[in-house]
């Protein structure tokens, strides 16, 4: 192990271990000692640290220099080694230090962690198509991050109020059965599920005898089956589906007044589920699909020396006979042409759908209502900006997190009964609560206009779309039009 | 000094000749999307300077002897402090990343900034700028309290839901209430019995209790014809005496009035579109607010409880102060 992470873990573990218990700011201590000029606060009669360091010690106030912000950078080897030492010692000391320092009141104690919430992240290798843009990086950590990152949140919360969390990650490799791994989980005691699966593999998890009473969070699947036909009375969904994605951008699209589209697209079956969606959406908010055109050349290698001409070409010829329209509505889950449209169509047309201007839960560029502290959080432990399974995970966690502390229990009962309540209003950078819908537990949300942008475009719902209750119940299956039986 | 600006102060100067001092005081306003500090004249309501800040002033608050303005940019990682005479930034805090709101403690000595990255809220001397403690709270801090005997401060942390209370001699928590989602600012009666928190996306006003750490009051808003969730309670500000309690209601493009005593809102007021923070007049008869998105603030009187006028200010105004007297520029 390197020495700055040996450090790094360190401080995590007294931070984890010392602080909760005692409520003193142990991992301070131990983090200032690197920089030398530091007083300790606590009256401690304790005089290692004196004697082994040489601490300059007050019992007024604790000096540290502003340059403690780069504290990691500045720590040396050395001093890693020394920090081991000296900080088993303060662990060990800690009770101590605790009893000698003057007693706060009663009320005041933080209460030491009592209930655990053990959350599995369940995930298969699946192959992904890699990004037609080179300036995409494939990524293959997608979504875990963000639930790691909603662990360190919910305990750092948590225990505050006497509560921890436990992420367990079960990501098995495509070849793997995931559903004798989800037994296994569920006969271990585990009843909360963040489920990074494609629609097949949740359905057979969900349909577990034993996983009755789990609370299954699909993070990754679109497909509005799952909320229709074959919703599940234990699965919610975080991630938006096709259905709430096709409203999104519709109602953007007829509020710019361009109700025209013309649609190129796949034939997989979630460029199907899309197009589906695409003409629901036409039919409910006034659209036209003035046609539906297959583009069946092969996809091929994604860079070809020279590839432009003849693609520049192409895209040329697959847009001249269309009929005239206001957008082109790209549906390609793949991602092997729908960017070449972009600048490329006969008619000078804008590009939405799966590609240009698309409906995400989260964009690279979305920063309001507090959204640019999950911008920075994601890069500090996965060194790459947040996508949006990173975002779902992290919501379906914090979902669970929320439940659980304002529910006041961990058991699965309590936790599905409030989190399909009118007090489940889930804070999550987009401006307003967010909130399941009862009749096939699809979470309601604001969704972002971008993705193929550089800015965000928008968010919709957009104005004037009006609904007696939720305005996010414009998008997607609304309780009359719903299929889903539970 | 522009041009602009130059104009401005000779004919505010011919003015001040002519009309009696109705209010001798100056607003600064933070637009956090020029950033920008609009300095107002109290008394004729009228831009009379623009100061030039770090990027994206947001919190905005004075120092108790009014001598210095201190502005949080988020963007820019520091805290600006502007003399209140020249109005020029004769120095900054290192505030640590996107620092947000702050409060200063009753004697001016010291400075508790929350610092919305790092959930962290960091403890400084207010004239060296030593950091004296950073307290971990949780995560996304934003409003900030000093208790008006100077023994503790409240912080919310945005994320997290909570009010956290430290202990200003130990730098120590001692309490964390859970409350509504996304708290957004703290606010102490002047006899410190009551904490007031209001949650932006839980919708509410949550009054606790410090002797018990115990939530005894919420306050939720009602508007005929205006969707629940737009009334997103943010800013708050004692009036009247603490008589009653002004909380702008962002998207709903209204401030409520709650009654302290009943604890029930009196009123509702129209005023510009989401309006964030304000702040009292020094005699206490107005009460200022800033529109964020119409970019403008809004004057309200507070013996009519009616909006009197709007004044145009800097593109996304968040913050405002008032200092009672002029400026050096005025």
């Amino acid at each position: 192990m390197k020495p700055s992470l040996a450090l790094a873990a360190l401080r995590h573990y007294i931070f984890s271990k010392a602080i909760l218990p005692s409520g003193r700011v142990l991992s301070v201590l131990c983090a200032a000692h690197c920089q030398g000029d530091i007083g300790l606060k606590q009256k401690n009669d304790n005089a290692l640290g004196d004697k082994l360091f040489g601490w300059k010690r007050s019992t007024e106030m604790v000096l540290l220099r502003s340059t403690s912000f780069r504290l990691a950078r500045a720590c040396r080897a050395g001093l890693s080694l020394a920090t081991l030492l000296i900080s088993a010692l303060m662990i060990a000391a800690a009770p101590t230090v605790a009893q000698d320092g003057e007693a706060p009141p009663a009320a005041a104690q933080p209460k030491p962690a009592t209930k655990t919430m053990e959350v599995v992240y369940l995930g298969k290798e699946y192959q992904e198509p890699l990004p037609l843009s080179f300036a995409e990086k494939v990524i293959t950590d997608k979504g875990i991050q963000g639930a790691r990152q909603k662990l360190k949140e919910a305990n750092q919360a948590g225990g505050f109020l006497g509560y921890s969390f436990e992420l367990e990650e079960a990501i098995v490799p495509e070849d793997a059965d995931v559903v004798a791994k989800a037994k296994a989980l569920l006969a271990a005691g585990n009843r909360y599920f963040i489920a990074d699966l494609e629609p097949d593999d949740l359905l057979a998890v969900a349909d577990l005898p034993e996983a009755k009473d789990a609370i299954i969070l699909n993070i990754r699947s679109s497909a509005t089956k799952l909320r229709q036909e074959e919703c599940r009375k234990n699965v919610f969904h975080i991630v938006p589906d096709y259905a709430m994605r096709a409203d999104a951008l519709a109602q953007y699209l007829i509020w710019k007044k361009w109700p025209n589209w013309y649609v190129m697209r796949r034939d997989t079956p979630q460029d199907q589920d899309y197009l589906a969606q695409v003409q629901r959406a036409a039919k409910r908010f006034g659209g036209k699909i003035v046609e539906d055109h297959l583009y069946d050349l092969p996809p091929g290698a994604r860079n070809l020396d020279s590839g432009h001409q003849q693609i520049q070409a192409q895209m040329a010829l697959e847009t001249e006979r269309s009929p005239d329209h206001d957008v082109v509505w790209a549906i390609n889950s793949d991602d092997d042409f729908g960017d070449y449209l972009m600048y490329r169509t006969t008619r000078p047309r804008p590009v939405v759908g799966t590609q240009g201007l698309q409906a995400t839960a989260w964009d690279k560029s979305y920063t309001e209502s507090g959204g640019m502290r999950f911008q920075r959080a994601i890069p500090r432990i996965a060194n790459r900006p947040p996508v949006e399974r990173d975002y779902t995970a992290w919501l379906a966690f914090r979902s669970l997190s929320e439940a659980a502390q304002k529910s006041g229990s961990v058991e699965p009962e309590t936790v599905k009964a409030y989190l399909l309540s009118d007090d489940f209003r889930l804070e999550a950078f987009k401006g307003q609560a967010l909130s399941f819908r009862t009749w096939d537990h699809q979470m309601r949300q604001p969704i972002i206009l971008g993705g193929g942008t550089r800015v965000p475009v928008g968010t919709s719902p957009q104005d004037g779309f009006l609904h007696p209750k939720h305005l996010t119940d414009t998008l997607g299956f609304d309780e009359p039009e719903t299929k889903c039986k539970f | 000094m522009t041009r602009f600006g130059l104009a401005t102060v000779c004919a505010t100067a011919l003015l001040l000749v002519a009309a009696p001092l109705a209010h001798a005081e100056t607003i600064f306003v933070s637009n956090e999307k020029d950033n920008t500090i609009t300095v107002i004249d109290g008394d004729t309501m009228e831009r009379v300077a623009t100061i030039e800040t770090s990027r994206r002033p947001r919190g905005i608050m004075l120092s108790p002897d009014y001598k210095e303005l201190f502005v949080a940019a988020g963007d820019g990682d520091i805290i600006d402090v502007v003399d209140t005479k020249t109005l020029e930034i004769i120095r900054q805090l290192e505030s640590g990343p996107d620092p947000e709101l702050m409060d200063i403690d009753p004697e001016g000595k010291i400075i508790y900034i929350a610092n919305e990255d790092n959930s962290m809220v960091t403890i400084m001397d207010l004239k060296g700028g030593d950091v004296l403690a950073e307290v971990p709270v949780g995560v996304e801090p934003e409003g900030m309290a000093v208790h008006p005997d100077n023994t503790l401060t409240a912080a919310t942390s945005e994320s997290t839901s909570m009010a956290h209370i430290i202990d200003n001699e130990t730098f120590e928590l001692v309490a964390n209430v859970l409350v509504d989602s996304r708290p957004r600012e703290a606010k102490w009666t002047k006899d410190g019995k009551e904490l007031w928190v209001s949650s932006e996306i839980g919708g509410t006003v949550s009054v606790i209790d410090p002797s018990t750490w115990e939530i005894t009051d919420k306050i939720s808003f009602e508007v005929p014809g205006v969707r629940p969730e737009q009334l997103q309670p943010v800013g708050m500000d004692f009036v009247k005496d603490e008589a009653f309690i002004m909380v702008p209601l962002g998207p709903s493009n209204r401030v409520a009035v709650i009654d302290t005593k009943k604890k029930e809102v009196a009123d509702y007021i129209l005023v510009g579109q989401r309006p964030w923070h304000g702040e009292p007049s020094a005699d206490g008869k107005r009460y200022y607010v800033a529109n964020g998105l119409t970019n403008d603030m809004t004057i309200i009187d507070l013996d009519t409880m009616k909006a009197t006028k709007s004044v145009p200010v800097g593109r996304l105004p968040w913050g405002v102060a008032v200092m009672p007297g002029k400026t050096g520029a005025q």
